[in-house]
């Protein structure tokens, strides 16, 4: 009896026993799970244009920055949905009182993503090359508000400082823009501290990006970042290709989404399309005011002519932009600031009226002259020029055709051209071979400071008239002395008055034509968990790191 | 088979009438933009409806075909002219002529033409206007498109030279570019001809090409490759079937033109 007890109670203690091992087995198999359910899996989606560089600070075009994005490492981030600036590489920092001087304390142990440690050296190293004037870094352009070298003392491998000839203020939020780069790692730029590492490029067809083994961040439960395996960015200039990719499940994302399209999904797929609202972001038109262009010498003077721009400026219709071209997911732009940016808009600018009678008020003042419903210049030459623009952009092509009837109305006849991108770009860039150019900014930083490499007459990305030696005109002199005393002093309100001015100058001058600045739109598949779009670059991969995909998006490639 | 030619003319002849009476029939012309209404559908007042920045379809629809019907065949022309040229005086030449000629060929018919034409068309000066871009691109087109129609040419004069009648007209004294003129020529008409009309179609759609890849025709300017470029956002044909219409148009002419050879031209 007591052996049968004794024998039941065994088999019900093995019984016991054996239900907590299959209970523990089944839970580590859901823990296991529900950590592979969380990891894993390639994001795709598409770049539009070709990068130009990997190297992060000579990046100067969408495609670039959104890989910069992605696999470079920075002291300090602006989250895109608070734009709080927020420690990443830096544990912290500290801006001296005059704003000339930023000491970093940088996180220990840390490595570039081919396992050479990261170090005070590698900050310094990178801040130097920025600030090289033969680079023409526009990263570095940000932070040049004087005359002088940038000195950099590391008086431990964890410790930094960074001194700069005149105060930068802002400072700390410029380095949201400077991924560090290796000092010493022989893979140079290849060697990144971001969450994913360019694995494959394949000109004119894809970059993928993989997973960096040594990235340091982990989520609160202590898994590595960044979820996914890769990255792979689609080389696809085709927007109408990239919708029919997307609605096929073939892609993940698409980043800044066409009108006419979402406006589309929106009817069948709500759920998928996101409108944050104005964006930073802004279309425009300018003139090449540069005086070695190869084009005739009474088309310079057009060009140069402050009444001359105003008056083209006068004569388009924006509202008609805004509701015709992008069915009113865009408002009529005032300047180089968007409305959304509420702190450094300068709500006492409008955006020009569409008036032809004030065009061609402007345009007498300088002599010109209508004929037969032709305008001529004083000289008696015919008003014609041609306006540039990237072939497969649908929304700008269309604006282009709009400007192109609004101008005609004041007698210039407009020729509209479009070509693939990497002509474009060489002739808006390096020849100069253009008459009027059609093109948007990405804003990536809140901050004027971050607009330097636009506005000093010496910037790269001066587009009308770019890398002047000394200012060419007063008021290109008056806008580089108001950008460096902006920069230079921590003074909001002083700060403040002077990008107002800023803004001003540039209404007046009209070197950029505003014409709208357009709603952030954005499509993200339902497979896509984690993503949050907003209005700054990158709207839809701000947080790449932690966007998690589910099992239907490798099922449906 | 020769009712079919005498719908294709009548076919033909109708789209030709009904794009020289432009003018007429839209008077408003292709360039108007109706701002009110951007991508309206068919109405009273624009009967195909009107574009993404509110021209009226139908207007450009007969002004592109205008375009498209006179400088294509001016291009089919250009390019048979060229081959006639090239291949037919190879041929008949034959030697080392042909052989140089052949090379040229096969040099041309290897080389990856689009690629090269949106090189040749980003070249360009920029400040052209519509009409110039129109006729640049159809010439670019013409200048081009010679060495498929030449390789056909070359073998038909290479069998003409041996021929009877060239060699009776030898023995009586003809040489030289009279013998090419008088009797090897006319002999290559139907190769000629079947050469022109293939070669229409073919250029109205790499003009099309052209265009959806947005190097055609300039803006205003309407053709048949702006106008299929429309069809490129059009995910659904049930949503705007009358966007179709220049689709269907560019195939019922392409159709006739192909129904317009004769049975000779078809065999050679």
């Amino acid at each position: 009896m007591n052996g049968r007890q004794t024998n039941s109670r065994t088999s019900a203690l093995s019984f016991r026993a054996k239900r907590g091992i299959c209970s523990s087995i089944l839970c580590l198999i859901i823990l296991s799970f529900c950590a592979f359910a969380q990891n894993g899996g390639e994001l795709h989606f598409c770049l539009r244009t070709e990068p130009k560089t990997f190297d992060p600070l000579l990046v100067d075009e969408d495609a670039s920055l959104s890989i910069r994005y992605l696999t470079g490492g920075v002291l300090a981030r602006v989250n895109r949905q608070t734009q709080a600036l927020e420690p990443e590489l830096a544990e912290s920092w500290k801006v001296s009182a005059d704003s000339r001087q930023i000491t970093f304390k940088l996180r220990h142990g840390l490595s570039f993503s081919d396992g050479t440690p990261f170090s005070s050296a590698d900050v310094a190293y990178t801040m130097q090359r920025a600030m090289d004037p033969a680079l023409h870094s526009s990263a570095g352009d940000s932070f040049r508000s004087g005359t002088g070298n940038v000195v950099t003392k590391t008086p431990s491998p964890d410790q930094i400082s960074i001194i700069f000839p005149a105060p930068i203020v802002g400072l700390d939020r410029l380095f949201d823009q400077v991924s560090i780069m290796s000092s010493h790692s022989p893979k140079k730029e290849k060697a990144v501290l971001g969450p994913f590492m360019v694995a494959d490029y394949k000109p004119g067809s894809s970059v993928r990006l993989e997973r960096n083994p040594f990235y340091w961040k982990k989520d609160p439960q202590g898994r590595r970042l960044p979820y996914l395996d890769a990255i792979v960015l689609d080389i696809q200039p085709n927007r109408d290709v990239e919708m029919l990719r997307f609605k096929r499940g073939e892609l993940d994302l698409i980043n800044v989404l066409d009108t006419d399209y979402y406006d589309r999904l929106a009817s069948t797929s709500p759920q998928l399309v996101h409108d944050a609202g104005p964006s930073l972001d802004s279309d425009f038109l300018w003139f090449n005011q540069v005086a070695s262009a190869p084009i005739p010498d009474y088309k310079k003077a057009w060009f140069r002519s402050t009444n001359f721009r105003r008056a083209v400026s006068a004569a388009i219709n924006r509202e008609d932009i805004s509701r015709v071209v992008y069915n009113g997911h865009a408002q009529p732009a005032v300047g180089p600031i968007s409305p959304a940016n509420k702190l450094w808009f300068n709500s006492s600018l409008k955006p020009e009226a569409h008036n032809p009678q004030t065009a061609l008020d402007r345009l007498k003042a300088d002599g010109f002259q209508m004929r037969d419903g032709a305008l001529f210049d004083k000289t008696g030459n015919r008003v014609e020029f041609s306006i540039v623009t990237n072939a497969g952009a649908k929304a700008r092509e269309r604006m282009a055709v709009l400007i192109q009837e609004d101008l005609g109305k004041i007698g210039m006849k407009v020729n509209l051209v479009t070509l693939d991108f990497p002509s474009l770009l060489e002739r808006i860039s390096q020849k100069f071979n253009y008459e009027a150019a059609m093109l948007g900014f990405r804003n990536v930083d809140l901050d004027p400071n971050g607009q330097m490499n636009i506005w000093l007459s010496s910037a790269e990305n001066h587009a009308w008239n770019p890398q002047q030696k000394a200012p060419e005109t007063a008021w290109e002199a008056e806008i580089d002395k108001l950008m460096r005393a902006q920069a230079s002093t921590s003074d909001m309100k002083k700060r403040k008055q002077s990008f107002d001015r800023v803004q001003a100058i540039v209404y007046e001058q009209a070197p950029f034509i505003y014409l709208v600045n357009q709603d952030a739109l954005s499509a993200v598949s339902a497979a896509v968990a984690g993503a949050n779009p907003g209005i700054l670059h990158p709207q839809t991969f701000w947080n790449a790191e932690r966007l998690t995909l589910n099992g239907t998006a490798s099922a449906r490639r | 088979m020769k009712a079919a030619r005498v719908l294709a003319w009548i076919v033909v002849a109708v789209v030709c009438a009904l794009a020289l009476a432009a003018n007429w029939l839209a008077p408003d012309g292709y360039a108007k933009q109706f701002r009110e209404v951007p991508g309206s559908p068919p109405s009273k007042a624009h009967i195909l409806g009107t574009d993404d920045v509110g021209r009226d379809r139908f207007a450009r629809l007969l002004y592109g075909t205008r375009i498209s019907l006179l400088l294509a065949p001016a291009a089919a022309f250009v390019s048979t002219a060229l081959a006639a040229l090239i291949g037919g005086l190879a041929g008949y030449l034959g030697g080392i002529w042909l052989k140089i000629a052949r090379a040229a060929t096969d040099l041309f018919l290897s080389l990856p033409w689009l690629f090269l034409l949106i090189t040749v068309r980003a070249l360009l000066p920029l400040n052209v206007s519509p009409l110039v871009s129109v006729l640049i691109t159809f010439l670019i087109l013409g200048l081009l498109g010679w060495a498929a129609s030449a390789r056909v040419l070359s073998t038909s004069a290479s069998a003409l030279r041996n021929s009877d009648f060239v060699l009776q007209a030898r023995a009586a004294g003809l040489h030289g570019p009279r013998l090419f003129l008088v009797h090897v020529l006319p002999n290559l008409k139907p190769v000629l001809y079947a050469q022109f009309w293939i070669s229409i179609p073919v250029f109205i759609l790499s003009e099309a090409n052209l265009g959806i890849l947005g190097l055609g025709v300039a803006e205003p300017l309407p053709s048949w490759g702006s106008l299929l470029r429309e069809l490129e956002g059009l995910i659904s044909f049930r949503e705007e079937p009358w966007r179709l219409v220049p689709l269907l148009l560019l195939i019922v002419v392409m159709t006739s033109f192909q129904a317009l050879l004769s049975q000779e031209e078809v065999t050679a």
